[in-house]
């Protein structure tokens, strides 16, 4: 037995590929199928003046994040299987501390840069040079 | 879990069908292991990138009268770096495979083209940062150019070590072959990449499409 034949030991790293040939490479076709789709559409969603405009951003971000599930899935085959457990549990604990920094980020700083502008001159983030 | 006759852990094998991977069977294979550590290391990565993010999401306004991001960017360069940098990620995959079937050509050629296209997208990005910094916004400029050339330089330097990494194991399986320690550390590499690609995606999002709408 290879090292590599990694579903005999009831764990499989990311990225590692199957038994058979033929379905790991479909499961990267259809992975690069579903991404450029999925870019396209974020390209013309972007570019296209026939949609409700503020709604535009948050549709953006929503297929960005699509897009971040195929490439896990089809390119990382992170799965759902017994055998994923621990590559789901860190990507989970990955994602929460991603979402905690970047929404507490924006959240707290956009909550001061508007609150605290008790001179417009000297508080606005407009002013401050990089 | 439930077994009455745990034995001493260490050391014993893990392929009963018991087995939930989780640890109560002693050690994985280093095959599991290395990678699953490789894993973590690039969700650590990611989370430094949302703190880049977070940055870049408070200061795009702060441009203190300098250029802004609808006047910078350009969709069209953007999109053939997308198209590049996943086309990239996609041979990477087909490396993979083609190195587990231990077929020297096709793995070389794989790994040349992961590389190429990689290539082209660091090109097309330094040659940006080139003309930003020529039409006079240098990082120096505002904190919006700042935190802009911190977060998607930054990715940019993940993207050069990584030709960098692409190359040495180009030579080490030429070199060496197939070996398990080698395989171990394609793996490592195919990981890095495809993260690679998925953080370029909340890029282009976020800064690039969102950044510039109307």
């Amino acid at each position: 037995m290879t090292e590599l034949e990694a579903p005999e030991h009831g764990n499989v790293p990311p990225g590692a590929p199957h038994d058979s040939m033929l379905s790991e490479t479909v499961s990267y076709v259809v992975g690069l199928g579903l991404a450029l789709l999925l870019t396209g559409v974020s390209f013309w969603v972007a570019s296209t003046s026939s949609l409700w405009g503020p709604g535009v951003a948050t549709g953006l971000v929503v297929l960005a994040i699509a897009q971040m599930g195929v490439h896990l899935v089809f390119f990382l085959h992170i799965t759902s299987g017994p055998d994923n457990t621990n590559n789901v549990l860190a990507l989970a604990f990955g994602v929460l501390i991603v979402f905690l920094v970047m929404i507490g980020t924006i959240w707290i700083m956009g909550h001061m840069n508007a609150n605290m502008g008790v001179n417009p001159q000297m508080m606005n983030l407009q002013t401050q040079r990089g | 879990m439930t077994s009455g006759t745990e034995a001493p852990a260490i050391g014993l094998t893990h392929m009963g069908s018991e087995d939930t991977g989780l640890g109560n069977r002693g050690p994985q294979s280093k095959s599991i292991v290395v990678p699953y550590g490789f894993w973590l290391f690039v969700l650590s990565d990611m989370v430094l990138f949302s703190a880049l993010f977070a940055t870049y999401a408070s200061l795009v306004h702060a441009t203190d009268g300098g250029p802004v991001a609808s006047q910078l960017f350009d969709r069209t360069t953007v999109a053939i770096e997308t198209l590049a940098l996943l086309v990239s990620s996609f041979i990477c995959g087909i490396a993979v495979i083609a190195a587990k079937r231990r077929n020297m050509f096709w793995t070389q050629t794989a790994l040349f083209l992961t590389g190429f296209f990689g290539f082209v997208f660091l090109v097309l990005e330094l040659t940006e940062f080139g003309h930003m910094i020529s039409i006079g916004a240098p990082p120096q400029r505002s904190a919006f150019l700042s935190s802009f050339f911190t977060l998607v330089g930054c990715h940019g330097a993940h993207v050069t070590c990584g030709l960098l990494w692409l190359g040495t194991m180009m030579a080490q399986i030429w070199a060496k072959g197939f070996q398990q320690h080698i395989m171990r550390r394609l793996l490592c590499f195919s990981i890095f990449w495809h993260a690679l690609d998925i953080i370029w995606v909340a890029i282009f999002t976020i800064v690039y499409l969102i950044g510039t709408l109307p």
